[in-house]
């Protein structure tokens, strides 16, 4: 059995182009780099960094509401961190938003080391938020159906990026 | 120190077709405009609303978009004022009411309330104008400068705080819409919605 090919940066930003999406409101993590670049470049592509990443909720519901199609980049980390916000502004506001969500930690078999990686998916599970993990590129359709399910729900959708040590940091 | 019910009254003059998103003065100016340009959102989440209007104003460049926030508010989250100087929308305009205190909870004090310089700390942030200003007579004189030039611009206002210490279940509803129903009428009204 041959390992499936990494996740690309050119793959995530396909799925960002063909999903619509006008703006990224993000925290740089350690998976996201090459994605910087590749999203930097894009002069249809609006990049709004932020210092925190529960500031990211807001200013997405503020792009929704004028009409943006909004996603957010941010770690496991900062997600966990961001819960009052995602609760409020996001769910609360009803934002059909996606999320990526670097995986921090992720092992694939459960066994990690890393306590954000062990408490990622009891708190989308606690705040009742529909994910999808991608691994690779073969997985990235995934990507597409969590856009689609933000617009019939209404709601924010979590993609988890569990390829850390991959593609996203050349 | 001025009444928010007054410095409200007296920038409604000056609006003219500007987004209001009414934060801490919901109370006070649904009485004066309701319209779906009025953004009553109560409080999603303490510390946003910076980052909403930041947003608006980004999604909608061509029309002002009016923030009344809170000191409490931003200090929850000051590094978004670093990421509304970088954004720069020129049509935000940034408003803080500064009480001193936590009004909703009972009054107690803001850390630091008698000694931070908002103003300076936006200006340190890169907001091109800021300014504080802590008398009604002031605020009328200043306000049309504030408005015709371009964003971003912060603005400090010294306000009596109007404490609330009945409990919360308690208390007068002032909002008419929940907070999701005014987005979509706004977007409704933007011709934003899909």
């Amino acid at each position: 059995m041959t390992e499936a090919a990494a996740l690309s940066p050119e793959t995530v930003m396909r799925q960002m182009k063909d999903n619509g999406v006008t703006d990224i409101v993000w925290l740089p993590d350690s998976e996201t780099n090459w994605l910087y670049l590749l999203m930097q470049a894009d002069p249809d592509l609006r990049l709004i960094g932020v210092t925190r990443e529960g500031h990211a909720c807001s200013i997405a519901a503020g792009l929704f509401s004028g009409g943006r199609k909004p996603m957010m980049l941010i770690q496991n980390t900062g997600m966990l961190e961001s819960g009052d916000s995602i609760r409020g502004w996001l769910m609360g506001l009803n934002i059909p938003i996606v999320l990526m969500v670097g995986y921090r930690g992720y092992t694939r078999h459960g066994v990690n080391t890393d306590t954000a990686a062990t408490y990622t998916e009891r708190f989308l599970m606690a705040f009742g938020l529909q994910f999808y993990l991608v691994e690779n590129d073969a997985d990235s359709a995934r990507i597409t159906i969590a856009f689609q399910e933000a617009e019939r729900t209404r709601q924010p959708v979590v993609v988890l990026v569990g390829d850390e040590y991959h593609g996203f940091n050349r | 120190m001025m009444h928010t019910a007054d410095l409200l009254q007296i920038f409604a003059e000056h609006r003219n077709d500007a987004i209001v998103i009414s934060g801490r003065g919901g109370k006070h100016w649904i009485a004066l405009s309701d319209t779906v340009t009025d953004i009553p959102l109560g409080d999603p989440a303490m510390g946003g609303h910076a980052g909403f209007g930041l947003g608006l104003a980004l999604a909608q460049p061509n029309k002002r978009v009016v923030l009344f926030d809170s000191e409490g508010d931003i200090l929850m989250s000051l590094g978004q004022l670093v990421t509304i100087a970088e954004q720069a929308p020129e049509n935000f305009y940034h408003f803080i009411l500064d009480n001193e205190v936590y009004a909703t909870t009972g009054g107690q004090p803001v850390p630091g309330s008698k000694v931070v310089d908002y103003a300076a700390m936006a200006k340190a942030a890169g907001y091109p104008r800021a300014f504080n200003i802590d008398a009604l007579d002031d605020f009328r004189d200043a306000l049309p400068g504030i408005l015709s030039g371009p964003g971003p611009v912060f603005v400090s206002l010294k306000v009596w705080p109007e404490v609330e210490n009945t409990p919360i279940g308690q208390r007068v509803r002032w909002r008419k819409k929940s907070a999701d129903k005014v987005v979509q009428d706004l977007r409704e009204a933007l011709g934003v919605d899909r």
